[in-house]
């Protein structure tokens, strides 16, 4: 492109200027050890900025965006606007005193913060941010991203487990059977991606969706709805808020965290917000790309913008959505969606090998496979909803019945379902 | 291979989100399934039937606004219409629709409280109840408009009102009668159509009308039941014999049907309003009290005391819960010497029991929303 060409103050990949600090730091001849250690310090410290810069501001704009859909103002005191309010929050939990109840398993229950917050900062680190700007572009970056998003759930239990209070301990119970079964569909639906570009490695995933200029959403919309989904339930948002429902179980396993303990598991719960956002625009919105723009807008804004986009989502939702029942949850999650996933990595996979073995020009076979995908995952989620008896009518809100007869009966016992 | 376990108590409440005040539920539990539930009541008991047996019968009238605090109107009117049968007073005409209208008013804010706070405990999470509190305060206003107060209104007097409606009243009612169509619309859009408020509420918590009738339910819960039992047609007070409304009745008698009763009666509630508009008479809003029922008690300048003659009488009206009633017993003294409150929250609870057993915890909250109680009536 311009006249910039990878120098250190090409600002449009941040890897240019740490590139540029690493290249003096080897010409003073500093040993590769240091290089190596300074280079991930950089990374660490610059995603663990981001994470938390990112918190408080969209602590802020949620509370606001929700507020507005609930005809509210929200914080509008602290600072301009109500902007300071999540650091004064920040700044209350932090100087609140730590109570840890007395009937408490002392260690485990700090240990559950601790445990939750590592594993949602970790996963950052295989995020191609920008062409260069990914900490460990590691060649199993998908399943490192499962993996490490699975530590969660015993972090969950821990916390459940330790308070020895019985809120707790059911929002734990109802984390643990959540989680497990959205992660097998949250898996399930990762194979389409990895099927199409045959790479595990995250930089792989959006270089393949920049060569053949599609996303793979246009190629996987069930696939990406399903994983939405698990994402929403991974991170605990409304509709599948359950494990800390507030009018049920009260906050659910962290009912007995206060001060920063509790500040830990908002965060947290926000890093993994953020954590399933950015795997989703990684893996099917084309990562920092953007059809040609990101040459003459920095990548890296690119990416952010689009995973704020599908954070929104999830705060549009939250301001939305009833919640619904655990059973309801699991059978969702074993009676629609793990099926629906199955046949569609067969599908996938069919499609991968014909085009393979038949060596079709790749935009008039991702069209065909977008339409065919598009129409058999219609067909398939309308059938399948179907076939479990939702949409057939009985589902219809009824209305009541207006009668002026005083003392008439006019009741008709439920059918059974 | 069965896994042993075994049950477990969990207390919801008395402080607890959903308990709508200080109302103590405690389930034994069996992994997320109720095998028992028992109910605790009397955190907020104040002692109230007792305290208005000291106390002369207008100054009883603000005990009923904090009874049931989200239907204030109602609770008023039960009462003066309980003394005014004591007393046998004529109540005017103009008098007798504006409680029709107010009470109405109440009920449309009531039930507009109810139906936000049901989907809030189906986790909706303040959205509903927020967009339903942009009507309660509308109505709120012509409460204040009215009598000064938003919430504990002492509107009624026996005999009548406390005063007539201001003229610029009227205008404003009527806007607002025309606006909130469209929002009823919204609403039943957005939440009736829902369809995990139609899963987490359909087929929960149902009663039949055998089980309902031998619990004595009433109001909306009674007519989800599919039972047509409406005081305002069974037993017409105020001016609802003047005006053309229907019941609305539920089919099934599930948490879902106790929504829908309410979204209709609200409907119900407009039409009724509208007619009454139109059809109140000029006139006084108070009736003239004789004399000779009106004496000094206590210090000369002490207010006026009625003394009812000796008897007893029991007042019902249809609120926003249900059937309210107030039963007093004179004894020719300025205070009544019984005074007992047949409030619908608390027998409506009574079926709680038979509701949730065999369901989850979230359908117990849900459950117990469905009942829309107000612990200050429970309590007392």
């Amino acid at each position: 492109m311009f006249l910039l060409k990878g120098e250190w103050y090409d600002l449009r990949d941040l890897g240019n200027t740490v590139g540029g600090l690493l290249d003096d730091l080897r010409d003073i001849g500093a040993p590769d050890w240091t290089i190596y250690v300074t280079s991930s310090l950089i990374g660490a410290v610059g995603i663990l900025l981001w994470t938390v810069l990112s918190c408080l501001a969209f602590i802020w704009i949620e509370r606001r965006v929700v507020a507005l859909m609930q005809n509210r103002k929200g914080p509008n005191r602290v600072g301009p606007a109500g902007l300071l309010q999540p650091v004064a929050d920040a700044l209350k939990l932090l100087l609140k005193e730590a109570v840890t109840p007395r009937s408490a398993d002392r260690v485990i229950f700090w240990a559950g913060p601790v445990l939750i917050f590592i594993p949602a900062l970790v996963v950052f680190a295989v995020i191609p941010f920008a062409p260069k700007m990914t900490l460990a572009d590691l060649n199993v970056g998908v399943l490192f991203l499962i993996a490490i998003a699975g530590i969660n759930t015993p972090a969950v239990f821990l916390a459940g487990w330790a308070s020895n209070n019985k809120y707790s301990m059911l929002g734990a119970m109802r984390t643990i059977a959540m989680l497990i079964s959205y992660e097998i569909v949250q898996v399930l639906a990762l194979l389409g991606p990895v099927l199409f570009v045959s790479s595990m490695r995250m930089g792989d995933v959006v270089a393949w969706q920049d060569h053949f200029n599609t996303w793979i959403f246009f190629i996987q919309p069930v696939g990406l709805l399903a994983f939405i989904i698990a994402g929403a339930v991974e991170t605990n948002r409304s509709p599948m808020d359950i494990s800390e429902a507030e009018s049920e179980i009260v906050a659910g396993y962290h009912t007995e965290y206060g001060g920063i303990k509790f500040g830990f598991f908002y965060q947290a719960e926000y890093l993994a917000g953020f954590a399933i956002a950015a795997s989703i625009v990684t893996l099917y919105m084309g990562g920092y790309t953007l059809w040609g723009l990101e040459d003459y807008v920095p990548a890296w804004l690119i990416f952010l913008g689009k995973l704020y986009t599908v954070f929104f989502v999830y705060i549009w939702t939250r301001g939305t959505l009833p919640r619904l029942r655990i059973d309801q949850l699991m059978a969702f999650a074993w009676k629609f969606l793990l099926p629906l996933m199955l046949i569609n990595a067969l599908v996938v996979g069919a499609e991968v090998l014909i085009w393979r073995e038949n060596d079709i020009d790749a935009t008039p076979a991702l069209l065909a496979i977008g339409a065919v995908n598009l129409v058999f995952g219609a067909i398939l989620v309308a059938g399948w909803a179907r076939f479990l008896g939702h949409g057939t009518g009985k589902q219809r809100g009824q209305r009541a019945i207006l009668t002026q007869e005083v003392g008439a009966v006019h009741f008709t016992p439920e059918p059974a379902p | 291979m069965t896994i042993k376990s075994e049950p477990f108590v969990v207390n919801i409440g008395p402080q607890h989100p959903s308990t709508h005040g200080v109302f103590r539920l405690r389930l034994t539990l069996d992994g997320e399934k109720i095998i028992d539930a028992d109910m605790v009541m009397g955190y907020l008991h104040r002692s109230m039937e007792k305290l208005a047996e000291e106390r002369t019968y207008t100054q009883n009238i603000p005990f009923t606004d904090r009874t049931d605090y989200l239907a204030a109107m109602t609770g008023n009117l039960a009462y003066v219409m309980a003394v005014e049968k004591l007393m046998r007073v004529e109540v005017p005409e103009r008098a007798l629709w504006l409680r029709t209208i107010m009470a109405e008013l109440q009920r449309i804010a009531s039930h507009a409280m109810a139906v936000g706070i049901f989907a809030n405990d189906c986790g909706a999470w303040q959205t509903p109840v927020m967009h339903m509190f942009r009507d309660r305060e509308k109505i709120l206003d012509l409460f204040e408009m009215a009598c000064g107060a938003r919430l504990t209104l002492n509107y009624m007097r026996i005999g009548g009102v406390s005063k007539d409606i201001p003229p610029e009243w009227m205008p404003q009612a009527r806007k607002l009668l025309k606006d909130l169509p469209k929002r009823f619309e919204e609403y039943e859009d957005l939440l009736l159509n829902n369809e995990i408020i139609i899963a987490r509420s359909r087929g929960i918590g149902t009663l039949t009308p055998e089980q309902a009738t031998s619990y004595s339910v009433s109001g909306p819960m009674l007519r989800a039941s599919g039972v047509a039992w409406d005081v305002r047609k069974a037993d017409p007070y105020g001016a609802y014999d003047k005006v053309d409304f229907d019941i609305a009745v539920g089919r099934h008698g599930d948490v879902y049907d106790r929504f829908v009763v309410r979204v209709a009666e609200m409907r119900q509630s407009l039409r009724i309003l509208e007619q009454a508009l139109d059809m109140i008479p000029e006139g006084p809003v108070h009736a003239r009290l004789g004399t000779a029922t009106v004496q000094p008690w206590g210090q000369p300048v002490a207010p006026l005391a009625y003394r009812p003659p000796v008897g007893e009488a029991y007042a019902r009206i249809e609120s926003p819960r249900g059937e309210l009633g107030y039963y007093i017993v004179s004894d020719g003294s300025p205070a009544p010497f019984r005074f007992h409150i047949r409030s619908p929250s608390f027998i409506n609870l009574s079926p709680l029991k038979l509701m949730s057993v065999g369901m989850t915890v979230a359908d117990a909250i849900v459950i117990l929303g469905s009942v829309d109680i107000v612990v200050g009536e429970v309590d007392r």
